[in-house]
């Protein structure tokens, strides 16, 4: 526990050593910011919802980028062997990467929070919604990360990392978009696989447990992944 | 203390470590010596828990690989080959991280064991620089401070002088030396005289096995020492000295050889069997008035047992 801890701060610090993260943070705020104002007095509707629909498509360019470093590096650097040597089991260097990862984007959302605040100033904004969206959004991070963290963990190449991350993330976010394409039979298998539909639900304020079991399931799943990569690999 | 039975790798098809079985015990210095390439890397990683064996048993104090990997792993400070640390860390924060995942949970203890470790492989001026920013040998020096962190029992370092300067190459020895001193100490080479220099104890790696283990003495012992005696006279002629030593023993090799310094007649005189012709040569020339400004005999015994043993490959 105390090592999951000690790899998860020094990740995180990690980040903000590098320009990565302002890089990062920068993309993300100004991206977000241009397509969600664009729209939003055209709309004019004092709610986040455009925000937060847009967030699953965005996570899944950004989120790769945040994660593909955390292997790859460390095996092309080499640091990836004294690693190994130390007393610390896959499990936690997995999970302390997963947990730097997320709360780096956690981190990242902060920033936002002064989208409801600048709303709540010109019209009455339902605070549920903003709330249950941001929760959501902490849940989808964390898969994505999770994700991203299995993508890098089979390549010693950041960019190959990256692709194989955002294919993954992408895939989740377009799955409940492609329905129409799929035999009637296997719907609901299909839309249930997609992060979308669970995302949707949490940030229209409604916490249904089969929403965050999805969500701690894809990290779950990915997390596991990554050990027996780890395992296999050497 | 660490006992290895038939620890075999292989990459693909390619064997690299092939039926390795040795013991190593408490307090020895073991140099593991052989050409680039004989497997010296990998199983220095089998060791450490790096990589699986793809057959063979690995015991360290009574402990199985890979069951007790964990404790195994907490037994033993790895130094790999070139020291890969974080580049964008500092020494002291890196030093610091790796104290808190060894286990050293206590601000004070983590303070002072960072203090003696930084004294002990001459860090102390360079704790508040980024790693990239360090030489090869500062960086190899902050990785042996890695490996010792938590004090551990075994050391185990993969070619910790290579790519260095001769400076640095003698203090990492002598602070390997030191710590050899209380601590089982498993390190590879390619560098004869080091092996020499440093260990208890030598095995040397061709091909993935091991051709020859035994004591630094021992292994000396084992060819039949053939010795190469120099000398070098002033105020002699060539000719007539080439002539004299000639004399000593018909089993004597003599050539005249370019002169160490001016005005001198240098020779290299070789001999097979053990019998040492020193103080004949002393005597034959002490009967001319020539001065012998040098009279030195050199053991090749251990650069033949290497080149013998591993010729296949070059």
């Amino acid at each position: 526990m105390k090592q999951i801890k000690t790899i998860a701060v020094k990740e995180f610090k990690d980040y903000f050593i590098s320009p990565i993260a302002y890089i990062v943070i920068s993309l993300f705020l100004i991206v977000t910011g241009w397509f969600f104002f664009s729209t939003f007095f055209i709309f004019d509707r004092a709610d986040l919802r455009d925000f937060f629909s847009l967030l699953p498509l965005i996570f899944s360019f950004i989120i790769p980028a945040v994660t593909m470093r955390l292997f790859s590096e460390e095996k092309n650097v080499g640091s990836y062997e004294t690693l190994l040597t130390m007393p610390v089991s896959f499990t936690d260097i997995a999970l302390g990467k997963f947990l730097a990862a997320t709360m780096f984007t956690a981190a990242m959302l902060i920033p936002t929070l002064s989208y409801p605040l600048f709303i709540s100033l010109i019209g009455e904004v339902d605070i549920g919604p903003v709330i249950g969206g941001y929760i959501g959004a902490v849940f989808l991070a964390a898969a994505y990360c999770s994700l991203g963290i299995f993508a890098s963990s089979l390549t010693r190449n950041q960019i190959v990392a990256f692709i194989i991350g955002t294919a993954l993330c992408f895939t989740l976010t377009i799955l409940d978009k492609l329905l129409f394409f799929m035999p009637t039979s296997i719907l609901p298998v299909i839309e249930f696989l997609g992060a979308g539909s669970h995302f949707a639900t949490i940030s229209k304020g409604i916490v249904d447990s089969r929403d965050i079991l999805y969500f701690v399931s894809v990290v779950f799943i990915s997390i596991f992944s990554t050990h027996i990569v780890m395992h296999e690999k050497n | 203390m660490i006992e290895v039975q038939n620890l075999t790798k292989y990459y693909k098809d390619f064997c690299a470590v092939n039926r390795i079985s040795m013991t190593i015990r408490k307090g020895e210095i073991l140099g593991l010596l052989g050409p680039n390439g004989a497997g010296k890397t990998t199983t220095l990683r089998m060791l450490t828990g790096y990589l699986r064996p793809s057959s063979g048993t690995i015991k360290v104090n009574e402990l199985h690989m890979p069951e007790d990997v964990l404790k195994i792993k907490s037994l033993i400070g790895y130094l790999p080959e070139s020291a890969p640390l974080y580049h964008n860390m500092l020494v002291y924060d890196y030093l610091d991280y790796v104290a808190r995942i060894k286990g050293i949970s206590d601000k004070e203890t983590r303070y002072d064991r960072l203090l003696r470790l930084s004294e002990l492989c001459g860090l102390s001026a360079i704790m508040d620089k980024p790693i990239a920013d360090l030489s090869k040998g500062l960086k190899q020096r902050a990785g042996l401070a890695h490996a010792m962190m938590s004090d551990p029992e075994i050391l185990i370092l993969d070619e910790p002088t290579s790519g260095l300067d001769p400076n640095q190459i003698v203090e990492i020895r002598d602070i390997i030396k030191r710590i050899g001193k209380e601590k089982t100490i498993v390190f590879s080479t390619h560098i004869l005289s080091e092996a020499e220099a440093t260990c208890d104890r030598i095995a040397i790696i061709n091909n993935g096995r091991v051709v020859a283990d035994d004591t630094t003495l021992n292994l000396k012992k084992r060819v039949q020492e053939n010795s190469l005696i120099r000398i070098s006279l002033r105020g002699a002629d060539p000719e007539k000295a080439l002539a004299l030593l000639k004399t000593i023993d018909s089993r004597l090799e003599v050539t005249l050889v370019d002169p160490v310094e001016e005005n001198l007649v240098s020779f290299e005189i070789r001999s097979s069997g053990d019998q040492d012709f020193r103080s004949d040569i002393y005597l034959k020339i002490k009967e001319t008035d020539w001065i012998i400004l040098q009279l030195a005999k050199e053991s090749q015994a251990l650069e033949k047992i290497f080149r013998e043993l591993t010729r296949e490959v070059a």
